[in-house]
């Protein structure tokens, strides 16, 4: 389900103070990699670095095949790496849309020659996502689509919503959703609120996600079927979310760093690298998904990344797509605006961006102990770096972060075994 | 000596990009200056020197006829070189970015831009990727700063005073850069405003200006000055559906002579939709000053190209500065 390119395994050594909070682990400890396996665990002295299960994206728009201008396999992973991600999967929402088996394999086997770091490939639920008939799913699935989304637009319809999770049964594998009623969200440029109304933004009010998110809810509990909830971004959407998975319903869901970290005030710089799909929202929100973060109602963390050509984004914001950069950034961010000022734990961050988003996707789960492929990051938490715009990895610059100094370092990954970063 | 030599040293930038970026002494020294510019308004030689050899370029991107018009004239009463772009048959029809449009014309040195444009965030846009002051004559519907500066000048005209003035606004305010730019200039210079409309078209949300809301047509008997906005055709159109008639929202709403009180002056931005939002009786009443407001347009756009090139002012940097 996750490909990356052939080559050999590492043998590397990494010291630290060893944080793996799903295993329990935080001591100062010597992890000797050989061939890419974990060969020996031993006690070594304190030291100021951080070693962590490495991080999983189930959420990066790689922009291949279509808008390679944008970010290529190559370049994303790269990107990735530099953010200490050892697995990402990737949206289907290019161009063409990756809803049959010759799309799909074309792209396995361009990770097989570019991707640095393992990557999975989501395959859409309807065909083109015109939202109207279901993609062959089954076939998808055993030629490895790690999932099904129409990521970047809603299912529309309820009716092939409801087919979609009586046949997922077949591809075994989970549905993600972007909840999002377009008759509520049409016009929208910003959350509904007094921002949007100072401004004179179109508003894009929380129902808009909420009523899409009970919908589909509905559908999964009468169907008892598991869905998986992408960048939740409202607090009723996450009071919706409690409400169901106390009714027994498998749901899970992912928020990403911006909307952990800034709110809708941040829409007044009319930047346009703060403009996103699903919006930045209130502070009441941001501090129902931080709960739900924190308690294990939302399990993973998503960046969404979503590059965007920088003549795409040089317009004024009410022109400009939806969307920002991700990758590179998220642990540094969450790091700085969260953890340093006391409202997420390092150990939560860390669970939230390795173990919780690979066991949502049924992918392995990175683990510190011996015998396991090494999938590492090591963290310098006193590091402080400026976001530049020539700074990424990335093809594209549309970063929210553009300009501001981060504390908190990915300074080496190894993803699979094989060492794919050095600061 | 080259031509370079010939400027005068740079000074900080100055824009004028949202009423949001003012503070009250901003605001009361650009009525003020626009005060002195009506006494040449009197004169035979209307022509001022004060911006001889700057240029002035008027970027529109939206059909405007009394905007551009007044920019011009306000420029060219001060002496300034005019150049004035309009969307059709301009470069802009090419396909060309306001980004790229920005940068080529600041080849000519532009002392201001006047911007204006139907997306929110052009002129902030457009000040990032030029050399000039940029004033922004509306973009979308956040910010239209000019129009509220000369509706406050013919206020303090008309009435004598701001301070604890009360303004209703009537109408279509979601969708009006002139109602959030009004709103939050009678905020800063201490008089009240009350937004009056459908909930569809008036939302609480909007008390965050600085104003308080309703939507009961009653509520303006206690107003001043009462400030009607123009109501669009197309927010009945299927899928818009903010009101469901032209003849029911002039019946809630329509200023007629009979919600008029007398004492209480009526204003309106332009152009009026007569026997729509505003009663042909009450627009051409001794109550109207709608033709003050297009008076004070002229002088409040001298005075704002004056102060951003000319006025000097204590060192305070407006949150529009890239």
């Amino acid at each position: 389900m996750l490909f990356s390119r052939n080559g050999r395994s590492d043998s590397l050594t990494l010291e630290g103070r060893v944080l793996a909070p799903a295993q329990g682990i935080d001591e100062c400890l010597r992890i000797t990699v050989t061939d890419g396996v974990i060969a020996a665990i031993e006690p070594a002295a304190a030291s100021a670095l951080v070693i962590a299960p490495a991080f999983v994206d189930p959420h990066v728009h790689l922009r291949t095949p279509g808008r390679e201008d944008e970010e290529t396999l190559r370049s994303g992973t790269e990107a990735a790496a530099a953010g200490g991600y050892c697995a990402i999967l990737a949206m289907p929402n290019t161009e063409p849309v990756v809803d049959s088996a010759a799309v799909l394999g074309a792209l396995i086997e361009g990770a097989r020659v570019d991707a640095l770091v393992p990557t999975g490939f989501m395959a859409s639920i309807s065909k083109g996502q015109g939202g109207q008939e279901l993609s062959e799913m089954a076939e998808l699935a055993s030629a490895g689509a790690a999932a099904f989304t129409d990521d970047g637009k809603p299912v529309v319809s309820a009716g092939l919503m409801r087919r979609a999770l009586q046949y997922s049964a077949l591809a075994g594998r989970p549905l993600a959703l972007h909840c999002e009623e377009r008759a509520l969200s049409k016009g929208g440029q910003a959350h509904e609120g007094r921002v949007s109304a100072e401004i004179g933004l179109g508003p894009y009010p929380s129902t808009a996600e909420s009523l899409m998110v009970e919908r589909d809810l509905a559908l999964a509990a009468a169907e008892e079927r598991p869905l998986h909830l992408m960048h939740l971004s409202a607090r009723e959407s996450v009071h919706a979310l409690r409400r169901a998975r106390d009714a027994g319903v498998a749901a899970t869901a992912e928020v990403t760093p911006h909307h952990l970290c800034l709110t809708d005030e941040a829409v007044r710089s009319l930047d346009p690298n703060h403009k996103m799909n699903p919006p930045l929202r209130s502070e009441d929100d941001r501090s129902a998904l931080l709960e739900a973060l924190r308690d294990g109602a939302i399990g993973a963390v998503a960046t969404d990344h979503a590059p965007h050509a920088r003549h795409e984004k040089d317009v004024p914001f009410e022109d400009a797509p939806f969307g920002v950069t991700g990758l590179e950034t998220s642990f540094a961010a969450l790091h700085t605006y969260l953890v340093v000022p006391g409202e997420l734990t390092l150990e939560t961050v860390l669970e939230r961006m390795s173990t919780g988003p690979a066991r949502t996707f049924g992918l392995g789960e990175p683990r510190i102990e011996t015998g396991a492929r090494a999938n590492l990051v090591a963290l310098d938490l006193e590091a402080e770096w400026k976001v530049t715009e020539n700074g990424f990895r990335s093809l594209s610059a549309n970063s929210w972060l553009l300009g501001k100094t981060l504390r908190g370092r990915v300074v080496r990954t190894v993803a699979d075994g094989r060492e794919v970063f050095v600061a | 000596m080259t031509v370079g030599e010939l400027r005068p040293p740079a000074a900080p930038r100055r824009h004028l990009l949202s009423i949001a970026d003012l503070a009250r002494e901003d605001i009361e020294r650009i009525l003020e200056t626009a005060r002195r510019m009506t006494s040449s308004l009197d004169r035979e030689m209307k022509k001022m020197p004060t911006l001889r050899g700057r240029t002035v370029v008027n970027l529109f991107y939206e059909s405007s006829t009394r905007t551009l018009a007044s920019f011009e004239l306000a420029a060219k009463r001060l002496s300034a070189d005019t150049m004035s772009l309009r969307s059709s048959g301009s470069s802009v029809d090419k396909g060309e970015s306001l980004k790229d449009t920005a940068s080529t014309l600041s080849a000519y040195d532009p002392d201001v831009i006047v911007v204006r444009h139907p997306s929110i965030g052009a002129a902030a846009l457009v000040a990032r990727w030029s050399a000039a002051s940029v004033v922004n004559a509306g973009d979308g519907k956040h910010q239209h700063p000019t129009q509220a500066l000369l509706d406050i000048y013919a206020m303090q005209e008309a009435l004598g005073r701001l301070e604890g003035l009360h303004v209703a606004i009537v109408g279509d305010v979601l969708h009006s850069r002139v109602a959030r730019s009004l709103v939050q200039a009678l905020d800063l210079v201490g008089a009240d405003s009350t937004l009056i409309g459908p909930p569809t078209l008036v939302s609480r949300d909007l008390e965050a200006l600085g104003c308080a809301t309703s939507n009961d047509i009653r509520d303006l008997a206690e107003a001043d000055v009462v400030y009607v906005l123009r109501m669009q055709q197309e927010r009945m159109s299927a899928g818009e559906a903010f009101i469901p008639s032209l003849r029911e929202y002039t019946a809630l709403y329509g200023i007629t002579p009979d919600r008029v009180r007398p004492g209480q002056v009526v204003m309106h931005p332009g152009p009026m939709n007569r026997g729509v939002e505003i009663d042909a009786q009450v627009a051409d009443s001794e109550a109207a000053l709608v033709v003050d407001q297009v008076r004070a347009g002229l002088v409040v756009r001298m005075a704002v190209l004056y102060d951003v090139l000319v006025a000097t002012v204590r060192e305070r940097i407006p949150a529009g500065v890239a």
